[in-house]
C-alpha cells in the first residue's frame, strides 16, 4: 500500500499562525544573482514557510512575511553570502501561541 | 533606556536563560534578562517532553503552579514503513507516582510561567528587545551588549549567552563557528486540538496520564529523521524533523513530510477530527559532543542549544538547557562570592562543573552517533524499517508456508538488502556508537 498523496498547502498552515509584520523592513534579503546555487535553489522546497520562490528569470526571491525564523536558510546560504539574515526587530515576526 | 550596570546580563528567556537568570537572581545577583519575543516563549518550539528532575533542582515546588499538560505513563518507539509500524511500547503504573518524572508541556505557556518566577526572584526582564551586538573592551573582554532599542550599550560583569540554536551573537561575534547543515535538524510541528475525553479514549489514558510516540522509518524518506506524537491535555503535538543537510540534498519539503505522516494509516486515526491551531518550525542541534564549541571566555559563557547541548539519541534538550543554565549561574555566583573577576580563567569553573554533570557525560557517550546516522541514513531510516516490517509480517501471517521456509526468506531478505558484510558492519558500528 502506498500513502495517499495529499497536496500540501503551506499557506493554509501559516494562516493559523500569529505574526506581527514590520512593514518595509524585511529581515531576510537575497543577494541579486544570475543563477541560484544548489542550496539557494533548494530553499524553494526546503523552507518550511515556502518564503523562497523562483521567478520567471530563474532567480530566487524571498517574501519573508510567513517566516517562522527557524534559521534553516541561514545555515544553508549565509556563509556563501547568498542571503542576509537578521532577526526581526524586538517584538515583531512570528508569535507562537503554543510553540 | 537602562543606564544601570548589572552583575550579569542573560540573553534569551528560553529554558537555559530562565534557569540561569533564576539561579543568579535568587542568589542575590543583579540580573538583566533580554528577550526578543513579545513575551517569553513566543519564539520557542518544543515537542515537548519536560524532565522533572532538572527543573526540580531549580524550582523544587514547580508542580504547585507550573502549566503541565500530562505526566507520561507510556512511551511508544515505532519503526514505520509506508503501511505499518513495528514497535516497543512501555507503559507502567509506576509512572503514576506522587512526583512524576516526565511531563508534556506547551512552551509558550511554560516559558511565561518560568519567566514570572525569574521576575519574582528579583531579575529585570525586558521583552521585545533584540540584542544586536556584544560590546568588548580594548583587550577583547565582553563587557556588555547593544540592543535594537534606543539608548546606548548596557554593561555587566558577565554575559550569559542563552540565545538558542541559531546563536547569531556568538557566531557573528567570533565566539563559535556557524552550524554545519549536517549538525542540525529542521523540525516542523502542528498542534491538533481534540476534546480531553477523546484523547484519553484513543490512548487509553485516565486523568492527567499521557502517552508519547516517537517513530523512525520511511516517513523521513531516507533522510536521518524522527517523527513524534505527544499527548497534551486537550491537544496533540505532531511533528517530524530531519537533518538540514539531508533536506538540502533531497529537496524534500518539510510540510509534505508532515502531511504524509498525518495520513499514515497508523497515525491518521489518532488525530482524526482534530482542529489544527498552529504550524511551527524550529531547528534542533544534532551534532552531539564533537560539535560543542568553546563554552566560556573573558566575560561570557554560553548555555543550552546555543552551546549544542542536545542529546539527539534520547530526544533530550530542554533538560540539558536548564542544567547548563543552572550550572553556569552557580559557577558565576561562586566566582563572584570570592570577589573574582569574570575572566576566562575563572569562568572555566563552569566547564569543570558541567564535565561532572550528566550533560557532558551523556553527550560523550554518544559522540560517534551523529556521524553514523548521517553517513548511513538511508540504511537506518529506509532499508531496515522496510525489512523489519516484512519480517514481522512474515512471522505473523499464517498462510501455510512452512515456518522454516519463512525464516529462511526473512534472512535472505536481510542479506539481499545489505549483504552479510553490510549487516555485520552496521551492527558493529551501531554497537560502538552506543557503547
Ligand atoms: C520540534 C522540537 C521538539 C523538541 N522536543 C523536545 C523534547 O521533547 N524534550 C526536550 O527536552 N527537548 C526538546 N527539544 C529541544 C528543546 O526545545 C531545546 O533544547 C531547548 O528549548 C533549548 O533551550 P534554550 O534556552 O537553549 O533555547 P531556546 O528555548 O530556543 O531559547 C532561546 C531564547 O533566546 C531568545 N533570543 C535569541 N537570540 C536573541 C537575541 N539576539 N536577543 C534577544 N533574545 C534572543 C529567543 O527568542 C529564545 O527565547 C525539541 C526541540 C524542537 C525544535
Ligand atoms: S528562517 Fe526558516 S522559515 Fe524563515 S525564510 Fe528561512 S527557512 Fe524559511
Amino acid at each position: 500500500m502506498t500513502i495517499p498523496v495529499t497536496k500540501s498547502r503551506v499557506e493554509d498552515k501559516l494562516y493559523q499562525n500569529r505574526y506581527l509584520v514590520d512593514p518595509g523592513r524585511p529581515h531576510i534579503k537575497v543577494r541579486p544573482h544570475e543563477r541560484p546555487s544548489a542550496n539557494l535553489l533548494a530553499l524553494t522546497r526546503v523552507c518550511p514557510a515556502k518564503c523562497y520562490e523562483l521567478n520567471d528569470k530563474g532567480q530566487v526571491e524571498i517574501t519573508p512575511d510567513g517566516c517562522m525564523e527557524c534559521g534553516t536558510c541561514r545555515i544553508l546560504c549565509e556563509t556563501a553570502g547568498e542571503i542576509e539574515w537578521n532577526y526581526p526587530r524586538g517584538g515583531f515576526g512570528v508569535l507562537f501561541k503554543f510553540g | 533606556m537602562i543606564e544601570d550596570e548589572f552583575d550579569a546580563i542573560v540573553i534569551g528567556a528560553g529554558m537555559s536563560g530562565n534557569a540561569a537568570a533564576y539561579t543568579m537572581a535568587s542568589r542575590g545577583l543583579k540580573v538583566l534578562q533580554l528577550e526578543r519575543g513579545e513575551y517569553p516563549g513566543s519564539k520557542n518550539v518544543q515537542g515537548a517532553i519536560m524532565y522533572a528532575n532538572m527543573l526540580e533542582e531549580i524550582i523544587p515546588d514547580f508542580r504547585d503552579d507550573a502549566p503541565l499538560e500530562r505526566h507520561l505513563v507510556e512511551q511508544r518507539l515505532w519503526v514505520m514503513d509506508d503501511s505499518s509500524h513495528t514497535g516497543i511500547h512501555y507503559r507502567s503504573d509506576d509512572f503514576n507516582e506522587a512526583k512524576p518524572n516526565r511531563y508534556t508541556i506547551i512552551r509558550a505557556q511554560f516559558d511565561k510561567w518560568f519567566s514570572r518566577k525569574v521576575r519574582e526572584a528579583g531579575a529585570t526582564v525586558l521583552c521585545e528587545t533584540t540584542v544586536t551586538e556584544l560590546v568588548h573592551d580594548a583587550k577583547g573582554k565582553v563587557i556588555g551588549v547593544r540592543t535594537d532599542r534606543a539608548g546606548g550599550a548596557i554593561y555587566a560583569d558577565v554575559i550569559v549567552l542563552a540565545e538558542g540554536v541559531c546563536g547569531l551573537l556568538g557566531t557573528r561575534g567570533g565566539l563559535r563557528k556557524m552550524l554545519k547543515p549536517e549538525a542540525v535538524a529542521l523540525a516542523v510541528k502542528e498542534m491538533h486540538f481534540l476534546p480531553e475525553e477523546v484523547i484519553e479514549q484513543r490512548f487509553g489514558l485516565k486523568g492527567d496520564e499521557g502517552c508519547v510516540i516517537e517513530a523512525v522509518g520511511t516517513t523521513s524518506r531516507g533522510m536521518a529523521g524522527l517523527g513524534f506524537l505527544y499527548t497534551n491535555k486537550e491537544s496533540i503535538s505532531l511533528g517530524i524533523g530531519c537533518l538540514v543537510s539531508d533536506f538540502a540534498a533531497t529537496m524534500e519539503s518539510p510540510y509534505v513530510l508532515l502531511d504524509a505522516l498525518k495520513s499514515h494509516p497508523s497515525i491518521r486515526p489518532l488525530i482524526a477530527g482534530s482542529e489544527v491551531k498552529e504550524y511551527a518550525a524550529h531547528l534542533i542541534p544534532e551534532g552531539g559532543y564533537k560539535a560543542i564549541p568553546q563554552l566560556f571566555g573573558d566575560g561570557w559563557v554560553v548555555v543550552g542549544d546555543a552551546a549544542q547541548l542536545n542529546n539527539a539519541v534520547h530526544r533530550e534538550g530542554s533538560n540539558l538547557a536548564m542544567t547548563s543554565g543552572r550550572i553556569a549561574a552557580e559557577a558565576i555566583v561562586k566566582v563572584k562570592s570570592r570577589n573574582g573577576p569574570m575572566t576566562k580563567r575563572n569562568l572555566a569553573l563552569y566547564k569543570q562543573m558541567l564535565d561532572r554533570s550528566f550533560v557532558l557525560k551523556d553527550l560523550r557517550k554518544y559522540k560517534d552517533m551523529p556521524a553514523l546516522l548521517h553517513t548511513n541514513s538511508s540504511n537506518f531510516f529506509t532499508t531496515y524499517p522496510r525489512l523489519m516490517s516484512q519480517a514481522a509480517q512474515n512471522f505473523m501471517r499464517v498462510d501455510g508456508t512452512p515456518k522454516i521456509e519463512k525464516e529462511k526468506a526473512t534472512t535472505a531478505a536481510f542479506i539481499k538488502a545489505r549483504s552479510r558484510w553490510g549487516l555485520v558492519s552496521d551492527a558493529v558500528r551501531l554497537a560502538f556508537a552506543w557503547r
